[in-house]
């Protein structure tokens, strides 16, 4: 985290734009955009975690498949070596897939279900590197599936003999066989068992630790992102709104939103679940084809002003930055107010 | 928590519930040998992961279960025994006098009816009203939870609400009779947290005016933390603990209690690694022998495997399921020092402040 090191991933301005013309639109119609992701600026370090929060609607997971090319975007994601890969050519791309990997949500939803364990951990291996035998292929397979805790017996198994963890464990192991630089994990646990859910984050914790992987861990549990996570990226409607350490972000909450967030998490203790006061979100998500003007947050705010209507606040900050034009933790009247409108 | 004595004259009342499923794999025990009693007012959590039978109780009180389900066992509400009642004798029971709310609001919505429509027919039913009047009464109750412009949005369809809003309006929908009891299953799991919190907020507050009682079903212990008077933790169709809140989260004594709430993230402490539980939950189609919990068990002991605990009271409104002794799981209970360098590290600190305490207390 030195500043010395160069940044593995440098996105700036990034933007991703929808056109959602209805289904019987005509040619001529005119395009109704709708903007997913606005000028989202971030560095990730060689071997950090980046966590990305936010509602559903936030643009999170539409931020990670643009910087793998799923989606089109536009605006700057310079990996490590200078190239940018918004925009690139799938050719081109290929390279940079091998780099940047993907761990996906519902863990049997991304497996084919006609495809051998085996068949589905090695696929990204054959893909990449066409020059393996296949004995090394197959010895490359097994070492993985003991790496991420699956028998290596199972090699012939097909993915619905599997339980939901034990799936997650072969979308990791799909993920490192090639052993990349970058993996984006799209809300990894949020469909596995409590007690399941912490064996995998154990495992991509350590996987990380032992070969010095970056991660973006994209999740709306902010406890899971708070556990794992270096940096944390806080998103609303397609903007960020705060992107802080960790530590700092959950200690010290600047912008509004996240405040209101982090207070709506609950907490497993009686005691403190119940004395704790939430900060209410007034309203409704605001529709992201029609985004307020100025600060998007500025409707739902506690401490909107005139001047978030009119000009937004850019994301400012050495370490710790906000996107704020009054940032500063809510004071007691404030929350008052917020709890007494809504 | 004198309401607790299952004698008192509780509002349900649930004894020894089995509910099995004939499937082609053969025979499943989704619930075997459940009791619980619910007092009016009162908030009971029911928590466990997916397969531990907490859906299919709820299912079962209200004579949902599939077409290949059977219960037996006794339900009774008010007194009146309501387990495989004809449809006749349930429909009286069912949205009127005990309600429920469901995980997934876009699949238990109707998605080609109206709000209006959908809602108005609960009032048509069962308070013989006309449809003018239901549809007033269902906008006054959309109303109530918090439903901004609702005269305005009874008339849209379900998809056009978003995820909290249809949650809002499965709530109302299970509200219009003011039911004595509602059966919240999983009703924020879908929702984001600042929508969850708005959500507990309304039940809580709802509960309070209208006066019902409430069993809610969830994975999410945070949840349990803020809304639950009493807990009931079940794993293997099988309760393994009942406490009231406060003694369960400070002073879990089963394993499997403890070990989840080891398992989970906190955003108020940090921590290193989380202490997972190690496997995964039983196939009801094989279980386990014994104790559902036995193989993932860190205290299990050959008896474990030989034959089921039964649920004994340990301390008053306190009872688990479990042949390790309540001293061994809480011994367990500290914070577990994983590598032996690190447990002598944290022993030569503890040493020494106790010392630098004890000198400074001298002086």
């Amino acid at each position: 985290m030195t500043n010395a090191q160069e940044p593995l991933l440098r996105v700036r301005d990034l933007k991703v734009t929808f056109d959602i013309r209805g289904a019987g639109a005509m040619p001529w119609s005119p395009p109704r955009l709708l903007q997913a992701v606005s000028g989202v600026d971030f560095n990730l370090m060689p071997g950090q975690t980046l966590g990305i929060v936010g509602e559903s609607g936030s643009g999170k997971s539409t931020l990670a498949r643009a910087l793998i090319g799923l989606v089109p975007a536009t605006g700057e994601a310079r990996w490590q070596d200078g190239t940018n890969l918004i925009g690139l050519s799938p050719r081109k791309m290929m390279k940079y897939r091998n780099d940047i990997q993907m761990i996906f949500q519902d863990p049997l939803a991304s497996l084919n279900p006609r495809m051998t364990v085996g068949q589905i951990i090695a696929e990204p291996l054959v893909t990449h590197h066409p020059g393996l035998s296949r004995d090394e292929v197959r010895g490359r397979v097994k070492e993985m599936m003991d790496r991420v805790g699956l028998l290596p017996n199972q090699i012939n198994r097909y993915p619905h003999e599997f339980s939901g963890g034990q799936c997650q464990r072969i979308g990791i192991a799909r993920a490192l066989i090639v052993r990349p630089k970058l993996v984006i994990c799209d809300e990894p646990v949020s469909a596995l068992d409590v007690s399941i859910q912490a064996q995998v984050i154990n495992l991509l914790a350590e996987l990380q630790r032992d070969l010095g992987l970056a991660l973006i861990f994209i999740a709306h549990d902010l406890s899971v992102v708070k556990h794992i996570s270096d940096r944390v990226l806080v998103m609303y409607l397609g903007r960020v709104m705060e992107l802080a350490e960790a530590e700092a972000l959950y200690a010290d909450p600047r912008h509004p939103y996240t405040q209101a967030l982090l207070s709506a998490v609950p907490i497993p203790d009686p005691a403190l679940e119940r004395a704790k006061r939430i900060i209410p979100l007034g309203g409704e998500l605001p529709s992201p084809m029609k985004p307020p003007s100025g600060c998007v947050f500025r409707t739902r705010c506690a401490r909107a002003a005139p001047i978030c209507a009119d000009e937004r606040p850019e994301l400012l900050g050495v370490e710790h930055l906000t996107a704020c034009h009054f940032p500063g933790k809510l004071t007691d009247e404030e929350i008052e107010r917020a709890i007494s409108v809504a | 928590m004198d309401k607790n004595s299952e004698g008192d004259r509780a509002l349900l009342q649930v004894s020894d519930l089995n509910v099995r499923f004939h499937t082609t794999d053969g025979e499943v025990s989704a619930v075997n040998g459940v009791s619980l009693s619910l007092a009016r007012g009162e908030t009971l959590g029911i928590v466990g992961e997916s397969g531990s039978g907490k859906s299919q109780l709820a299912f079962s009180i209200m004579g949902l279960l599939a077409r290949n389900g059977r219960a037996n066992g006794s339900v009774r509400f008010d007194g009146q025994e309501i387990l495989n009642a004809p449809p006749k004798v349930l429909n009286k029971i069912r949205a009127d006098k005990i309600a429920m709310v469901f995980q997934d609001p876009m699949t238990s919505l109707n998605p080609y009816l109206r709000v209006s429509d959908q809602m108005a027919e609960v009032l048509m039913l069962h308070r013989g009203m006309g449809k003018a009047q239901a549809v007033a009464e269902c906008a006054r109750m959309l109303d109530a939870v918090k439903i901004p412009d609702a005269k305005g949005r009874i008339r849209l369809y379900p998809h056009e609400f978003s995820g909290g809003m249809r949650q809002r309006v499965m709530i109302a929908m299970a509200l219009l009779c003011k039911p004595d009891v509602l059966i919240a299953d999983e009703p924020t799991t879908a929702l984001d947290v600042t929508v969850q919190a708005q959500i507990m907020q309304l039940l809580d507050d709802l509960q309070t005016e209208f006066g019902m009682a409430m069993i809610l079903i969830t994975h999410d212990l945070g949840v349990v933390a803020g809304a639950c008077e009493r807990v009931m933790v079940m794993y293997g169709g099988r309760v393994m603990e009942r406490a009231a809140t406060d003694p369960l989260f400070a002073d879990p004594s089963h394993p499997y209690t403890q070990g989840l709430l080891q398992a989970i993230p906190r955003v108020d402490q940090r921590g290193d690694e989380l202490s997972a539980i190690p496997g995964s939950p039983p196939n009801m189609t094989f279980p386990p022998p014994g104790c559902p919990f036995q193989p993932r068990c860190a205290y299990a002991m050959p008896i474990c495997e030989a034959q089921m605990p039964p649920l004994d009271d340990f301390a008053p409104g306190r009872a688990r399921a479990c042949h390790a002794s309540v001293m061994t799981v809480r011994a367990g209970h500290a914070p577990q020092p994983l590598l032996p360098e690190a447990a002598a590290e944290d022993q030569a600190i503890a040493a020494a402040s106790a010392e630098a305490h004890a000198a400074g207390g001298t002086r």
